[in-house]
């Protein structure tokens, strides 16, 4: 319970419910998409509290219901959480010292939006006794707007209007945190080479335009750390 | 229909991708000995992941660039950033670019 009355709880929280409001526009079309692909009622809640990735689950739903060989299915939800391999990496800085039960418990729940929030507010990758109450405090509540715009989403199945577009809110989400890592003109550089190369690759198969875009910008911004010899992007 | 126990053996599948992905460098007990520049190249991964997922659903409309000026997500864009760069809020970004884009979508059929 003193993990709860912490600060760095309240910090975390407080900081994920702007961004999860469009992060949930997200989980409702996801829910929706489940029951329209024709999965059961029981089905779809099983998926969202089970899997809890949306994009991975958006990517699974047309091969689950042409029937696809089941380790085809399991390879492309592999592939579209490519990028979550990555931030494991980046979490074992942090959260390595912890027991390991606990640190796949903190990597399951840690999504995009926990993630970039979570390095935003620790930019220096070692240990400190604030990080595990700020990630509870992100990660409670961005479990439980997604989860509940999720179970909303499949229970209206038939009354959300989806050729509105609303998850674009989620994209905006996402922007606004992206504004909010910008700081100095590597970072920026860095981003404009993650936009560019994700938009050229998007053919590849299995949204690996995503860990390619990631590669081929982690790679520029190490280019321009060594070309202008500060140690790291700069943070605001 | 689907047969039942395909879907549930599918999706039980697709839990564990999800906890081998999200933990792949978490499950080692060993101390896992990243290179330095490893390390000082994950600084960027969180940006550059931010962009990679956001930069195609922005520009692109079955993978081909935009190539209207009839497109909601191009006025819901402009106004959600003028709003941040002006207020630094990113509730206000979300709640303003997304009523352009609904106000567009329903009102134009944009």
């Amino acid at each position: 319970m003193s993990l709860v009355r912490h600060p760095e709880f309240r910090r975390g929280f407080s900081e994920t419910i702007a961004p999860s409001l469009g992060i949930a526009a997200w989980g409702l079309v996801t829910g929706v998409a489940m029951v329209k692909s024709g999965l059961s009622l029981w089905l779809a809640i099983l998926m969202t509290m089970v899997v809890f990735a949306g994009s991975a689950q958006l990517a699974a739903l047309p091969l689950i219901v042409a029937g696809a060989p089941l380790w085809v299915l399991w390879a492309t939800a592999f592939c579209v959480n490519l990028r979550f391999v990555i931030y494991s990496a980046h979490w074992r800085r942090y959260f390595g010292h912890l027991p390991r039960a606990q640190r796949v418990l903190l990597g399951y729940l840690a999504v995009d939006l926990s993630y970039v929030l979570f390095a935003r507010r620790f930019p220096d990758p070692t240990p400190q006794p604030e990080q595990l109450p700020y990630f509870w405090g992100s990660a409670a509540w961005n479990w439980l707007s997604w989860q509940g715009a999720s179970l909303l989403g499949i229970v209206l199945a038939d009354r959300v209007p989806t050729e509105w577009g609303l998850d674009f809110a989620g994209v905006l989400a996402l922007l606004g945190i992206t504004y909010s890592l910008l700081s100095g003109r590597k970072t920026w550089i860095a981003a404009g080479v993650a936009g560019f190369v994700a938009v050229a690759t998007f053919a590849l198969p299995l949204k690996l335009n995503i860990v390619t875009a990631i590669g081929v910008a982690v790679a520029v911004g190490l280019l321009l750390d060594r070309s202008f010899h500060d140690t790291a992007p700069e943070r605001p | 229909m689907i047969p039942a126990w395909y879907a549930t053996v599918g999706i039980a599948g697709l839990a564990v991708v999800t906890v081998v992905t999200r933990g792949f460098f978490l499950f080692s007990d060993r101390e896992l000995e990243l290179p330095a520049w490893a390390v000082q190249g994950l600084r960027y991964a969180p940006l550059a992941a931010l962009v990679a997922v956001i930069a195609p659903e922005i520009v692109l409309t079955d993978g081909a660039l935009i190539s209207t000026w009839q497109d909601a997500r191009i006025y819901a864009v402009l106004v959600g950033t003028a709003y941040f760069w002006w207020r630094r809020g990113i509730l206000g970004m979300i709640l303003a670019g997304t009523a352009v884009l609904l106000a567009l979508r329903i009102g134009l059929g944009w």
